[in-house]
């Protein structure tokens, strides 16, 4: 009989692993808790560095793991560990014997709207990166569409770098994203001025620093070091944020159409959930803990449990397709030193 | 004037809705490097004006976008050309040249 891996989250890094799985001979199911496919990326409209429609990653990817075995709309009730493998019970009341599990289940996005200071679902014109993202996809949003937006501000690290949020990590795509969100809105409204607040700028990835360059260069963007203090809204319905340019060591301020936060990657609780039913290490992060950060990361301390993607931690989707390779090289060889 | 004994200083804030950018606008469509700056302060570091007169290409190029062109021309007024900070700018902005390319926009904006 075909070796079962049990795959939990049909994310890209669940569709990655499962059409890998399927080319090795293996018999993959995947368990998802919604209601469709893709993850966060189903919901992106380009993605950086090469603007690849996100649809056409998602649908390939669907394509080609079609044939595992795909559960939506369905949970882990419960996980028992018997001798050597694992008994995983499903919400749908399916029972399944594997000793392979892998874990893909993500992230979440931070909710903007607890940080109180920044507006969001109190202001009309404050939204969110995936708001935007939905925007490019669907151009339905009331607060852009048919709109005369002049000038647009981007907040980096909402809900990340902030302890008092409880997320102290850096969520490592945000800065990229911002910086390829505000050249989209220049294009779509090439009379805007854009402008991105920022701490630091982290731009780690192969051909970032150019989408970087670019944004000031040719598509005059203007970056102000500072981080937003408070915002604030006038009769207009127009948005005033206040900052210190803390290159210039002065206060600033500037009136606003529109305000995109950069809501950051954080823990997912149904990740944390799914993990708790293994007694699975949550790191100080809250992402799952892997069981080294340089060579292992994509094994958990706990024989056949394997991790892909952004659940442990911030990534960007080929880093997370590398990780749900690399998982399933792991898993192929565990099988096949079993068998010698 | 100080009646009470205190005086109100101006506000350093800075209004982004009020400052004039087409100058540095016009400024960028004939040295594009203009907008490519990322503050690193390399320029200001080895500039042998800096230490006696606080010349920094960055400030000046940081002031120029903020509106504070008064600040940006005191600054210049001690440029000696020397190209030292074109050297050593990683972005490899020819620093000097623009720094007259600054001089010819302005100054003939400032005749008009
Ligand atoms: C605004 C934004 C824009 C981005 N743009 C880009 C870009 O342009 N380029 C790029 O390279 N990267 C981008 N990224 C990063 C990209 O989104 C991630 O790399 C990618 O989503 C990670 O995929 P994943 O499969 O690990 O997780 P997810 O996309 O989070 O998928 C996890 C899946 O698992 C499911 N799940 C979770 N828990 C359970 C459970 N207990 N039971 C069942 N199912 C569960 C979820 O419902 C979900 O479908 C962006 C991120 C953000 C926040
Ligand atoms: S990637 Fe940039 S915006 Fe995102 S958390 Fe890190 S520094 Fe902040
Ligand atoms: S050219 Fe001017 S700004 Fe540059 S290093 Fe020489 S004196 Fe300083
Ligand atoms: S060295 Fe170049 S990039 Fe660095 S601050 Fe000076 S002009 Fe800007």
């Amino acid at each position: 009989m075909k070796e079962i891996v049990v795959i939990i989250g049909g994310g890209i890094a669940g569709l990655e692993a499962a059409t890998q799985l399927l080319k090795l001979g293996y018999s993959p199911i995947i368990i998802e808790k919604n209601d469709r496919l893709g993850g966060h990326v189903a919901r992106w409209n380009r993605l950086f560095p090469d603007m690849t429609p996100a649809k056409d990653i998602v649908d390939d990817l669907i394509a080609s793991s079609k044939d595992a075995n795909i559960f939506l709309n369905t949970e882990i009730s419960f996980v028992n560990r018997l001798k050597d493998s694992y008994n995983v019970m499903l919400s749908n009341g399916i029972s399944i014997n594997s000793r392979f599990i892998l874990y893909t289940t993500g992230f979440r996005l931070f909710e903007a709207q607890k940080k109180e200071e920044y507006g969001y679902g109190v202001y009309n014109q404050v939204l969110t990166n995936a708001d935007l993202e939905n925007w490019f996809n669907t151009d339905k949003d009331k607060r852009i569409s048919g709109k005369d937006i002049r000038k647009i501000g981007f907040v980096h690290c909402v809900g990340s770098r902030d302890e008092k949020a409880r997320n102290s990590q850096c969520s490592k795509v945000c800065c990229i994203t911002a910086i390829k969100q505000a050249i989209e809105m220049k294009e779509k409204f090439p009379e805007s001025e854009v402008f991105c607040f920022y701490m630091d700028l982290r731009l780690f990835g192969k051909k970032f620093e150019d989408f970087y360059t670019k944004a000031q260069r040719d598509h005059g963007i203007h970056f102000i070091r500072g981080r937003v203090s408070e915002v604030s809204e006038n009769i207009n319905g127009q948005v005033i944020v206040k900052a210190e340019d803390t290159l210039a060591g002065k206060p600033l301020k500037v009136t606003l159409d529109l305000l995109v936060l950069m809501s950051g990657m954080v823990c997912n609780p149904d990740s944390t959930k799914a993990a708790s039913m293994l007694h699975l290490p949550i790191d100080s992060d809250g992402f799952l803990q892997s069981s080294d950060n340089v060579f292992h990361i994509t094994s958990s301390p706990r024989k056949g449990i394997y991790y892909a993607g952004a659940c442990t931690g911030p990534k960007t989707v080929p880093e997370t397709l590398a990780e749900a390779r690399s998982a399933v090289l792991d898993i192929h060889s565990e099988i096949t030193a079993g068998k010698k | 004037m100080s009646i009470f004994g205190f005086r109100i200083s101006p506000s350093s804030a800075m209004n982004l809705d009020t400052i004039d950018r087409s100058r540095f606008e016009e400024l960028c469509r004939i040295e594009p490097d203009a907008a490519r700056c990322m503050s690193c302060g390399a320029c200001s570091a080895t500039c042998p004006a800096s230490e006696f007169s606080g010349m920094s290409v960055r400030k000046v190029l940081l002031c120029l976008q903020r509106g504070k062109e008064e600040e940006a021309f005191r600054m210049m007024n001690n440029c000696m050309l020397c190209g030292k900070c074109t050297m050593v700018c990683p972005r490899g902005i020819n620093t000097r040249h623009l720094i007259l390319s600054i001089c010819r926009i302005y100054d003939k904006e400032d005749k008009r």
